[in-house]
C-alpha cells in the first residue's frame, strides 16, 4: 500500500449565499498500516476530508497522492476503479444494497472485481463468519438489526483486502457491544492484515482504539498526535 | 471477456431484482407494454390482412401475377392488338415454369343490350376451367351456372349490370363489338349465370364467356388478347417472371402486376411504412410510461446509486444495469404482448364479417370478409422498434443515474 498525502487541500460548498468552509489548506500523511480517527465537531471537515481522499469528492485546490497517483486528478472511471481495488468504505449509515443477500452484498466488490464465483463465495463465507454472521447470510439487509447491518457493511469493506478502509462515524448507530466488537474487529484487521483505517468519528470509545488522533475544527487540522 | 462476464452477472441480478422492488409498478408498467405490443400486432394483423385483400382483388381484377400480351394491347385493348395462343418454346416455358395455373384470355371492349338497355361493357372470353384460379368469379356465381366449356354458348354477367339492363336469368342479350376488320360483330347470347363481386363496382362492367365462343364471333381463331399466369403467392413471382421471360417472343410483351397497376404497387410497398408509423405511434404513447417508470425506480434509489458508485462501480456499468433493466421490463412486455397478439389474431384469421361497412370496404377495393394476417415479419418488426426504441428512451435516465455524485447521492434521505 501507499501513504496518502494530502496537501494543501481546500473544499468549500455553497448554501444559499453563505460559502462554508469544508477543508482550509490540510496536509496531511497517512502511512501504511496506520490506525488514524479523524475527530472534530460537525462540520469540521471529517467526511469532506474522508470523501476526497475516498475519491469520492474533488477538492477546489490541492493534491491528494495515493503512492505516485494524483487522486485528483483521476477521471470518474479511474475513480471507480481505485476505490474498487483500493479502498473499503464504512458508512454510518451501514449502506446495503437491499435488494442482496448479506453474503451478496458482501460478494458485490469482489463481483465487480471479477473474481471467480466460487471464490468469491468462500471468501465471504469467511469473512462473514469472522465478523460473527455465520447463519445470516441469506438474510436481506432488511431482515437484519443495525449492528448485524453495519458488520454486513465493514465485511464488504474488508473482504478483498484493501489498502484503506475510510469508515464515516461507523459505530453511530450501534449499542456499545457491537460498537465494541466492531471496533475490536477494525483494530485485528489493522494489526494481521496491515489494513490501513482512517475513522471519522465522535466517539470517544472509538478514539480510544486510534494509534494516531486527528482533531479538526472548521476545516482545518489543529492537533495530530500519536496515542 | 471474463471480466465482462462477472460484469454481466452482477448488473443482472442487480436488475432483476430492482424490477421486482416495486411489484405493483412493475406489473402496471408491464401491462401497458404487453397491451401496446398486443394493439401494434393485432391491429397491424388487420391492416395487414385489409391490404392484403385489396391486392388479392386488385390482382384478380387485372387479372393474374404476370401477363402477356401484344405491346400496346394495355394502351388499346383492341381486337387488333391481340397476339397468338402459345405455342413452341413458349408453350414448354409455361407449362413447366412451375406457375400455379395459366390461361389465355380475350378482353376488349362491348356492348350489351337487352330488350330495354343497352351498356358498354368489358367483354372477357375465358377459358372456364382456368377461371376458379385466376379471377375467382365461378366461386362469385349467384344464380345460375357458370362456363362449363371453353365452347359453352352462354354468358355470364353481374348482379348490378342484370339491374341495369333490367333483364335477369335465364334471359337473352345481344353482344356487339369490332373484328379486326372493324366489322361489327354480334350475336345474341342467353344468361346461364349471375355473379355478385366481392366489389360490387365491378358487377357492372365484366361479363364473361367461353374464349372459343368469342374466337368465332370475332373472327380470330386462335388469338387471344392475353395470357395470364398466377402463382401461389403474389409475393415471390420473380423467378416465374424471370424464367418466362426468357422465352418470350419479341412481339410480345411479358408484365408483372406490379408494373401493370402501379396503385397496386405503391400500396404494396407503401405497406411496410404504414405498419412502421403505426408501431412508432403506439411506442411514443408507452414510452412515456417507460420513461415514467425509469425515472421514478431511480429516483427511490439515488442513495443506492451513490452506494455502488462509491463501491467502485464505474458509470458505464451503471447505465448498463439500467437498460438491462429496461430490457428485461420489455422483454416480459414483448412476450406477453406477443402471446396475446397470437391467442386474438389466430381465431379470426378464418375471417371477420365486415359487411356493416361493405360499401366503405368495397371503394377501397376490399371485400366485405376480412382477413387478419399475422406475419412473422410484422411480429420482428413491432418487437425490433419497441426493443430498440425502448433502449434508446432508456438512455437518458440511465445516463443521468450514471452521472450522478456519490456524495450528494449518498447523502440523500
Amino acid at each position: 500500500m501507499s501513504a496518502i498525502h494530502c496537501h494543501q487541500l481546500c473544499k468549500t460548498f455553497t448554501q444559499g449565499d453563505e460559502v462554508i468552509t469544508g477543508l482550509d489548506h490540510v496536509d496531511i500523511t497517512i502511512e501504511e498500516g496506520e490506525f488514524v480517527c479523524l475527530s472534530g465537531p460537525s462540520g469540521s471537515g471529517k467526511t469532506t476530508l474522508l470523501n476526497a481522499i475516498g475519491g469520492l469528492d474533488t477538492p477546489d485546490s490541492g493534491e491528494i497522492r495515493m503512492g505516485e497517483i494524483r487522486i485528483d486528478q483521476l477521471d470518474r472511471g479511474s475513480l471507480a476503479d481505485m476505490r474498487l481495488h483500493h479502498i473499503g468504505f464504512v458508512f454510518q449509515a451501514y449502506n446495503l444494497i437491499p435488494v442482496l443477500s448479506a453474503q451478496e452484498n458482501v460478494e458485490f466488490v469482489m463481483q465487480v472485481q471479477g473474481v471467480a464465483a466460487a471464490n468469491r463465495a468462500r471468501k465471504a463465507a469467511e469473512i462473514l463468519r469472522e465478523v460473527g454472521l455465520e447463519g445470516m447470510e441469506d438474510r436481506r439487509p432488511a431482515q437484519l438489526s443495525g449492528g448485524q447491518q453495519q458488520r454486513v457493511a465493514v465485511a464488504r469493506a474488508i473482504v478483498s483486502h484493501p489498502d484503506l478502509v475510510l469508515a464515516d462515524e461507523p459505530t453511530a448507530n450501534l449499542d456499545s457491544v457491537a460498537a465494541a466488537h466492531l471496533m475490536g474487529l477494525f483494530s485485528q484487521l489493522n494489526e494481521h492484515h496491515r489494513i490501513t483505517f482512517v475513522i471519522a468519528t465522535h466517539d470517544k470509545r472509538v478514539m480510544s482504539y486510534a494509534r494516531r488522533l486527528i482533531k479538526m475544527q472548521d476545516g482545518k487540522i489543529i492537533s495530530d498526535e500519536a496515542q | 471477456m471474463a471480466g465482462l462476464k462477472f460484469h454481466f452477472a452482477t448488473i443482472f441480478v442487480l436488475s432483476w431484482r430492482n424490477l421486482w422492488r416495486n411489484h405493483r409498478r412493475t406489473y402496471i408498467m408491464l401491462g401497458a407494454i404487453s397491451i401496446g405490443v398486443w394493439a401494434m400486432i393485432f391491429m397491424t394483423a388487420l391492416m395487414r390482412g385489409m391490404v392484403d385483400d385489396m391486392l388479392n382483388q386488385g390482382i384478380r381484377n387485372l387479372p393474374g401475377h404476370i401477363q402477356i400480351q401484344h405491346p400496346d394491347f394495355l394502351d388499346d385493348p383492341s381486337v387488333v392488338n391481340s397476339i397468338p395462343e402459345p405455342d413452341g418454346e413458349l408453350l414448354v416455358a409455361l407449362n413447366q415454369a412451375g406457375a400455379k395455373r395459366w390461361a389465355t384470355r380475350i378482353k376488349l371492349p362491348a356492348v350489351i343490350a337487352s330488350e330495354r338497355e343497352s351498356r358498354g361493357i368489358n367483354l372477357v372470353g375465358v377459358e372456364p376451367d382456368a377461371e376458379a384460379d385466376i379471377s375467382g368469379i365461378p366461386a362469385q356465381v349467384s344464380a345460375g351456372r357458370f362456363l362449363v366449356s371453353n365452347q359453352d354458348q352462354g354468358l355470364i354477367i353481374g348482379a348490378k349490370l342484370a339491374q341495369r339492363l333490367e333483364t335477369r336469368l335465364g334471359k337473352r342479350v345481344v353482344v356487339m363489338s369490332q373484328d379486326p376488320d372493324n366489322n361489327i360483330s354480334e350475336r345474341g347470347f342467353r344468361i346461364v349465370g349471375i355473379y355478385r363481386a366481392k366489389m360490387p363496382g365491378l358487377e357492372e362492367f365484366n361479363v364473361y364467356a367461353a374464349r372459343d365462343t368469342l374466337q368465332k364471333l370475332l373472327k380470330i381463331e386462335g388469338r387471344v388478347s392475353q395470357i395470364v399466369i398466377v402463382d401461389e403467392n403474389f409475393r415471390d413471382i420473380d423467378t416465374l417472371y424471370q424464367k418466362i421471360r426468357q422465352s418470350i417472343p419479341p412481339s410480345v410483351e411479358i408484365k408483372p402486376w406490379y408494373d401493370i397497376d402501379s396503385y397496386l404497387a405503391a400500396m404494396f410497398n407503401m405497406m411496410d411504412g404504414f405498419v412502421l408509423v403505426w408501431v412508432i405511434i403506439i411506442f411514443l404513447a408507452l414510452s412515456f410510461g417507460l420513461v415514467n417508470t425509469l425515472v421514478m425506480a431511480i429516483f427511490e434509489r439515488v442513495r443506492e446509486i451513490g452506494l455502488i458508485q462509491a463501491l467502485g462501480m464505474r458509470p458505464a456499468l451503471i447505465v448498463y444495469q439500467i437498460l438491462l433493466e429496461s430490457l428485461l421490463l420489455l422483454l416480459i412486455g414483448l412476450g406477453v404482448g406477443n402471446c396475446l397478439a397470437i391467442v386474438t389474431v389466430k381465431p379470426l384469421e378464418s375471417g371477420l364479417d365486415i359487411s356493416i361497412v361493405a360499401e366503405g370496404m368495397a371503394m377501397m377495393g376490399a371485400s366485405s370478409t376480412l382477413y387478419p394476417s399475422l406475419t412473422l415479419y410484422d411480429m420482428v418488426m413491432a418487437n425490433t422498434v419497441v426493443i430498440i426504441l425502448g433502449i434508446l428512451t432508456s438512455i437518458l435516465p440511465a445516463w443521468r443515474a450514471a452521472k450522478m455524485d456519490p456524495v450528494q447521492a449518498l447523502n440523500t434521505t
